[in-house]
Order: C-alpha cells, then sequence, then structure tokens
C-alpha cells in the first residue's frame, strides 16, 4: 500500500533521513520507535508530503505522489488520516465541526450526511456528549480522539499516528491508546511512532527501530522486545524498558 | 455673529460640525473598508512562499507605508487628471484612504495568519484541503479574531487622517470647522470643539479596543 524508497531529509545542513526504505501492506500495522531526533515524525511526515523528501519516492498504491502537483496530492492526503502530537484541533470549530469540515469541503459530503458519520465515529470515540463543545472545553484525551475522530471521518485508507500520546497527561494516555486498539481490530492500516512500548508491543505487526536517520533494526515485536539483533536497539531498549 | 456668547455660538455651529462628523465617519468606515479588502489579499500575498505574490505585495506596503498620505491623496485628485483621469474628491479620498489603509491592514493580516500555530495549517493539509481552503476556513477565522484590537487601532488612525481630505475640498469635519472659523474668526473655539469631536469617536473605540485586548490575553 504505500512504499517509501531510498528517502532523503535534509534540513538545511542537518541530514535528518539518510535513505530509509520502507514498505507497508495493506492492513499491517507498523510502530516506530527510537530515541529522540532519529527521525521517526520525520519519516511519518514524509508518507503524505507534510515533509517533502530532498530525494527518493513515495509510492502509494502502486503510484509515486512525490511527483505529483498540489491537487493530486490533496486527493491523496484525502486517504490518509493523520493524528498529531499536538492535536491540532481547529480550534475555532465545535467538536461536530472539527470533524465534518473535511468530509464537507474536500469530499463534498452534504451537511446531513457528515454529521451521520461524525455523530457514529464520536459515539465510538465516547465524545457524544461534548458534539457542541470547543476544543479548550475538552481534556487533552478529549481532544485527541476528537482529532481521531476528524482523520476517520474522511474514510482514510491508512492512519498514521505521531506520537499520539507523548502530549497528555499521564491519566488520559489509556483512553486514547484504547481507541487505536480498537482501529486494529478494525484492520486499519497504521503507522504509529510513539514511545508507549507496551501498548507497540501489544498492537504492532511489525517494530521498527530508527537511529540518526536509518532503520536500523526491524521485526515483530517479539524478536524486537525480546530478541535484539543490533547493539543499538539493545542499548535503546536497555534505557527505556525497567 | 462673532460677539455672541459661547454657548449660543457653539448650538448655532454644531449642526454644520455633525453633518461634517458624518461625513468623516462615512469616508473612514469606506476607506478602511477596501483597506480590509485589500488586507485580507495582501496577508494573504505576504505569507506566500511565491516570489509573483510575495514581491509585489512587499513593494506595495513599502511604498504606501513610506510615502506620506497627502502625497498620495494629491496624487490622485491632482495627479491623475495630467494622465487624463478625472475623479470626484469623495471618490479621490476613498481610493487614496483605501490603498492606504490596504498596506497597513495587510501587515496586521501578516502578522494575525503569522500568529496562528503551524500545526492548525498541517491538521488540515492532512486531512486533503488545498492551500486555500485552509486559508479561509481555518487560519483567517482564527487569524481574524486575533487582529480585531489592532483593526481598531488602524481605524481610529484612519479616522484622524481622513482630516486630510479637507484639503481636496471634501466637508469633512476638519474642512467644516475651518469653513466656519474663516466666517467667523473664533479659529481657537471652532477648532478646539472640532478636536474634541474626534476625540469623541476616538476615545471610546480606544477604550473598546484596549477592552477586547484584556479579554483576548485571558482566553488565549
Amino acid at each position: 500500500m504505500i512504499r517509501l524508497e531510498k528517502i532523503y531529509k535534509k534540513f538545511e545542513r542537518l541530514e535528518v533521513l539518510k535513505g530509509v526504505d520502507l514498505v507497508v501492506e495493506k492492513g499491517e500495522v507498523v510502530v516506530i520507535i527510537g530515541p529522540s531526533g532519529a527521525g521517526k515524525s520525520t519519516l511519518l511526515r514524509c508518507v503524505n508530503l507534510l515533509e517533502r523528501p530532498t530525494s527518493g519516492r513515495v509510492i502509494f498504491e502502486g503510484i509515486d505522489i512525490t511527483r505529483m502537483d498540489g491537487r493530486e496530492i490533496d486527493r491523496v492526503r484525502e486517504r490518509i488520516g493523520m493524528v498529531f502530537q499536538h492535536i491540532n484541533l481547529f480550534n475555532h470549530l465545535n467538536v461536530l465541526d472539527n470533524v465534518t469540515l473535511a468530509p464537507v469541503k474536500v469530499k463534498g459530503l452534504s451537511r446531513s450526511e457528515a454529521e451521520h458519520i461524525a455523530n457514529s465515529l464520536l459515539a465510538r470515540m465516547g465524545i457524544e456528549d461534548k458534539l457542541y463543545a470547543y476544543p479548550s472545553q475538552l481534556s487533552g484525551g478529549q481532544r485527541q480522539r476528537v482529532a481521531i475522530a476528524r482523520a476517520l471521518a474522511m474514510q482514510p485508507d491508512i492512519m498514521l499516528f505521531d506520537e499520539p500520546t507523548s502530549a497528555l497527561d499521564p491519566e488520559m494516555i489509556k483512553e486514547v491508546l484504547d481507541v487505536m486498539s480498537s482501529l486494529v481490530k478494525d484492520g486499519m492500516t497504521m503507522i504509529i511512532v510513539t514511545h508507549e512500548m507496551g501498548f507497540a508491543r501489544e498492537v504492532a505487526d511489525r517494530i521498527i527501530f530508527m537511529d540518526n536517520g536509518y532503520i536500523v533494526e526491524e521485526g515483530s515485536p517479539k524478536e524486537i522486545f525480546s530478541n535484539p539483533k543490533e547493539e543499538r536497539t539493545v542499548m535503546f531498549l536497555s534505557k527505556i524498558l525497567y | 455673529m462673532s460677539d455672541e456668547p459661547f454657548f449660543p455660538f457653539l448650538m448655532s455651529i454644531l449642526p454644520h460640525l455633525g453633518k461634517g462628523t458624518l461625513m468623516t465617519v462615512e469616508l473612514t468606515i469606506i476607506s478602511v473598508g477596501i483597506g480590509v479588502l485589500i488586507g485580507i489579499f495582501g496577508g494573504i500575498a505576504r505569507v506566500s512562499k511565491r516570489p509573483l505574490l510575495f514581491i509585489p505585495s512587499t513593494i506595495y506596503v513599502e511604498i504606501i507605508r513610506g510615502t506620506p498620505l497627502l502625497a498620495q491623496l494629491f496624487i490622485v485628485y491632482f495627479g491623475l487628471p495630467s494622465l487624463g483621469i478625472n475623479l470626484p474628491p469623495f471618490t479621490s479620498a476613498v481610493i487614496a484612504m483605501g490603498i492606504n489603509s490596504g498596506a497597513y491592514v495587510t501587515e496586521i493580516f501578516r502578522g494575525g495568519i503569522q500568529s496562528i500555530e503551524r500545526g492548525q495549517m498541517e491538521a488540515a493539509r492532512s486531512l486533503g484541503l488545498s492551500y486555500l481552503q485552509a486559508m479561509r476556513y481555518i487560519i483567517l477565522p482564527q487569524a481574524f479574531k486575533r487582529i480585531l484590537p489592532p483593526l481598531g487601532n488602524e481605524f481610529i488612525a484612519m479616522l484622524k487622517d481622513s482630516s486630510l481630505a479637507s484639503t481636496i475640498a471634501i466637508a469633512e469635519l476638519m474642512r467644516v470647522g475651518r469653513e466656519i472659523t474663516s466666517r467667523t474668526f473664533r479659529s481657537f473655539e471652532v477648532l478646539a470643539v472640532v478636536a474634541l469631536m474626534y476625540l469623541a469617536i476616538t476615545l471610546p473605540l480606544s477604550l473598546i479596543v484596549r477592552y477586547t485586548e484584556r479579554r483576548m490575553s485571558v482566553s488565549d
């Protein structure tokens, strides 16, 4: 479904990605772990071209999207949902409008169709009683669940999660991970950058360990967590696991 | 007439000054209205990465802000006729003041747009909205709320600067004041009343601006 080929990304002089190859199949859940500054988020942001790779190709459903013009890229982005560390709900819109805006303005759904979808998604996220609340009136966990509903409302083929729990208070992490688990059970294709190792072990089909702009090692959760082969993986895990 | 006591004299000139004030307010509202229309597009152009938008909008802002409004007013009213373009005084004033205001409002919008966190644009783009859709539905509505205080200040500044239109025969407050002065020779009293009438509009406005500023710093 997604194939990244030899992705390089430079910011000014700093090379953040140094030739990354990654394939994600339909229905697969891939979790990317690694120390800060490893290039995990940048890699994820290259998938929907929020970040333009300096070189390399991003193939989505067999088509190289790095060669597309702006309009075509917008059409691809409709099909790739994204959830951000800093949540980024639209502050001036209430919950319902946050979720219905893109289906109405981008997909051209009618207001009532979009609200129908939004209502059922928000119910699933457990925030059906906050439809008319504004983001500032919600807790961090509620905000992130609305953001997930907002991405899902476009009925994407794949979901990208960029450290979705890193900015949350500890007691709100589980409610967000729970809805993500339920997406996994539905068979959603997902690429997740996270520091929640317990969660990663539980939901991932494949773990990618990144460091210093490279993929150092990849494998099943069992292989990576119980039997890592690379020294850098061992060092990283020994630092973060009790 | 000029020996009249102050109060009856004031009463006799107030209707004229009132009409002048109305003209001043009308001139200002239309000019700042044009300014806001220019400013929305100017602001978008000023934050654009496209040289074709960024460079002309920057040149526009620098030229207008670097030259006196009076010169701009004269160019439109006295200068354009020598190119064969004759505009009536009110139209000239509104064009010159609107273009002038547009440069300042452009910079206000630029600041407002840039004050919105980058994540808002990214979230919108990730959903498939185009850059312009993201501007229209996400960035500008939030920016607009934040720039209400500076827009209020721009309105106040333009209200005072509109007195320059008195030089091209528009019967706004300043012009009416000077006409009464030349008729009655009671310069000090008349001009003081004129100044007070400007103040009577600008003072409440600036209080409102200060109040919204304070309320926003709380809610942000």
